[in-house]
């Protein structure tokens, strides 16, 4: 029971990390419906930067004296960088593409996602970057349960960023513009509203979000590697599928089942053969309700 | 000149800002807590150049000002097309194989070793420009029939001592076995999802080959298989035969070009048969192919079975010669490579896969000092492709777009 419950902890903060990275994926692909192939290296440019921001701060010794204010300033900073990089991508490599076939952008994005990649392999190094996260051990330890600081801060983190991303979608002028944009570009545009900036606010907020994921896997792992985007980012699609794509609150829940499944295929049936259950589940989802959990049902060209 | 110039200075300069913003992070901050600008400002100098460079070229080319250069260009260019139409294709053909076929007598080891590379990419290019260029139908885990086959013969040579040329057909028909399982739940979907779905696939092949340590030996890999044999006859002492194994390089030079002849006749054919034209009524619109009589459910399903063949006959190739296997080999990188070849060449066109494969092994091999930054250039080729020209290097003849791409 105990491992159980364990497993439930460790299965939630996986799953709210996977949410995260997910809701890049789904807000994307809601507006323009592309597979944004480059998110995860968003993801894996958060941890970087983060790394490299907080040993910043801990070379200055500012770790010391407070080390939650360091964690507040390198998770905007990082967040704004993403943010930044995600709306030049946008700007570089998918926006010219926008009235060409669905393959062309989809390679596209190959293609930046494998430049991303050894962008960040060439500046920083192909070694594991460790992180500087000992000032946040610790936790609860119930019997044989521990909670550790890093999870409460995940699970905690993940709830306020998903929490504002709510808010700011569906109560704010912005996020109404947003959700125009993905039903109908042209009439959007038509009402004044630019959905070229609306798409680059998408990819920054999305990236954003994939940023701070970086940052606490991170932390939660204690090292960062240049090719670490990758297989996350696939869980996260995979979460995005699952919950039914273009769907905020379906990606949440995509997010946490495809954590949890890792986490209890792991616990209990092999460790091994973990990343395979994502993509299992994944491949049934698609063939059984391609519409997902929580989706509408979309028109039959776009599955 | 000047005035278009005018209309773009503006966003290039936003352009550079916003680059040296994203650089010097990554470059300029250390980890033992400071600051640096030289190394980000000279990496940031050199882009800027470059792109100044291309910027300039392109707005010459723009303006009209580059038309003493490009006008006697475009007319010479014309005036080679046209003599070498008048020259039948029969003798292009022909004059390819007698290149190709005397290349080893003339070339070392080295040389040997890359042709080798590129006539297996054609394989696996041309295998997978079954299922993307002729059936339209985006396959991001190809390289997991590659596995299959490569697996195949290093198995059934390890274990059972079987023969190259025995394997050769069955490894052939276990990976078209295997494109057809992966192939037939995919079968509803279509575009981004199917290219996810697919991906997936060849990552649980992958994580398969290199987890189920007592059939695969994990991530060691299997060594020692043999490399492929013929019998010869001998007249030494009476008439006999001999086994002869071909180990010397030149030999399994041939064995490859062979291959890739097939692989190019068959693709031809498969090209201008019936079903090859129902394939591409399936790319161009599945739902009006599909009023028109066509089965589509069976002739994806065959797509992905004859896709996947040659597939397996490349990897059964690729583990003869390597005389090693290991799951390295297969990664979505791969995929993406193989990808690369087709899309870069050409979707549909046989010539255009050739020559997408040709650069793609070619270029790297030449530009070896800058190994690390191969794929980095990789990967922008790949975004600079699409944006110019993405039909191809040579895009094939009968190519539409899909109707319902048109709309958005």
């Amino acid at each position: 029971m105990e491992y159980f419950i364990q497993q439930l902890i460790n299965g939630l903060t996986l799953g709210g990390l996977y949410a995260l990275i997910a809701l890049g994926y789904t807000m994307v692909y809601g507006v323009i419906q592309l597979i944004n192939f480059a998110h995860g290296e968003f993801f894996a440019a958060g941890g970087y930067v983060g790394v490299i921001v907080l040993n910043y701060f801990a070379g200055r010794g500012l770790m010391d004296s407070n080390p939650w204010l360091c964690l507040a300033a390198s998770l905007a900073l990082t967040m704004a960088y993403c943010a930044f990089l995600a709306m030049a991508v946008e700007k570089v490599a998918y926006k010219p593409l926008r009235h060409q076939s669905r393959l062309a952008v989809l390679l596209s994005a190959l293609g930046m996602s494998i430049f991303l990649q050894n962008a960040l392999m060439l500046t920083q190094g192909v070694f594991d970057k460790p992180y500087p996260g000992e000032k946040f051990s610790g936790g609860l330890v119930f019997g044989d349960i521990r909670i550790s600081v890093l999870q409460m801060m995940i699970v905690g983190l993940t709830i306020l960023l998903l929490v504002g991303l709510n808010l700011l979608v569906f109560k704010t002028r912005i996020g109404m513009a947003m959700r125009a944009t993905a039903q109908d570009k042209i009439m959007t545009s038509l009402v004044a509203i630019s959905s070229n900036r609306i798409i680059s606010l998408t990819f920054a907020i999305g990236s954003g979000l994939a940023a701070a994921a970086g940052i606490m896997v991170g932390l939660y792992y204690g090292s960062v590697r240049y090719d670490m985007g990758f297989v996350p980012g696939i869980k996260a699609f995979a979460a995005a599928v699952l919950g039914g794509i273009g769907n905020i609150t379906g990606a949440m829940l995509g997010g946490l089942i495809i954590g949890m499944v890792e986490i209890f295929g792991a616990g209990y049936i092999s460790g091994q053969y973990k990343d395979v259950f994502a993509f299992i589940i994944l491949i049934a989802v698609l063939y059984f309700k391609p519409t997902g959990i929580m989706g509408e049902n979309v028109d039959d060209t776009r599955v | 000149m000047i005035h278009e110039f005018k209309k773009i200075w503006k966003s290039y300069a936003i352009g550079l800002l916003w680059l040296m913003g994203i650089i010097w992070p990554l470059v300029g901050i250390h980890a033992d807590g400071t600051l640096s600008f030289a190394n980000a400002f000279t990496l940031w100098l050199y882009i800027a150049a470059a792109s100044f460079v291309c910027l300039l070229l392109y707005v010459m080319n723009q303006s009209g000002s580059l038309k003493p250069v490009t006008t006697p260009l475009s007319a010479a260019r014309s005036r080679v097309a046209a003599t070498a139409g008048i020259v039948p294709t029969w003798f292009w053909i022909l004059l390819a194989l007698v290149l190709t076929g005397i290349f080893p007598v003339f070339t070392s080891r080295y040389a040997q070793d890359v042709a080798i590379n590129v006539l297996i990419y054609i394989c696996l290019g041309l295998g997978l420009n079954v299922v993307v260029g002729l059936a339209g139908m985006l396959d991001l885990g190809y390289i997991a029939f590659y596995g299959v086959g490569a697996y195949t013969y290093a198995l059934l040579n390890i274990h059972f001592g079987m023969s190259f040329w025995l394997c050769l057909p069955i490894a052939a028909a276990l990976a078209m076995i295997a494109g057809c399982l992966i192939g037939y739940p995919t079968l509803r979907m279509r575009g981004d999802y199917l290219a996810i779905v697919t991906l997936g696939f060849g990552e649980i092949v992958r994580l398969i080959l290199n987890n189920w340590m007592s059939l695969t030996n994990g991530p060691n890999g299997i060594l020692g298989v043999k490399p492929p044999s013929i019998i010869i006859p001998t007249f030494d002492g009476g008439f006999g035969f001999e086994l002869f194994v071909l180990k010397k390089l030149h030999f399994l030079y041939y064995i490859a070009l062979a291959l890739a002849v097939v692989t190019i006749i068959a693709v031809r054919h498969l090209n201008y048969s019936r079903i090859g034209r129902a394939w591409e009524s399936i790319r161009e619109d599945e739902t009006a192919a599909e009023l028109m009589g066509v089965n589509t459910f069976l002739l994806k399903l065959l797509a992905y079975g004859m896709g996947a063949l040659f597939a397996g006959l490349a990897g059964a190739f690729f583990c003869a010669r390597m005389r090693f296997v290991s799951p390295e080999s297969f990664t979505f990188l791969e995929s993406a490579m193989v990808l690369s070849m087709v899309v870069l060449g050409g979707m549909g066109s046989i010539p255009g896969i050739i020559l997408g494969a040709a650069a793609l092994i070619v270029l790297p091999e030449v530009f070896r000092e800058f190994e690390l930054y191969r794929m980095l250039a990789f990967g922008m080729a790949m975004v600079v492709m699409m944006l110019f020209r993405p039909a191809g290097l040579i895009p094939a003849k009968r190519m539409g777009s899909r109707s319902e791409e048109r709309e958005g």
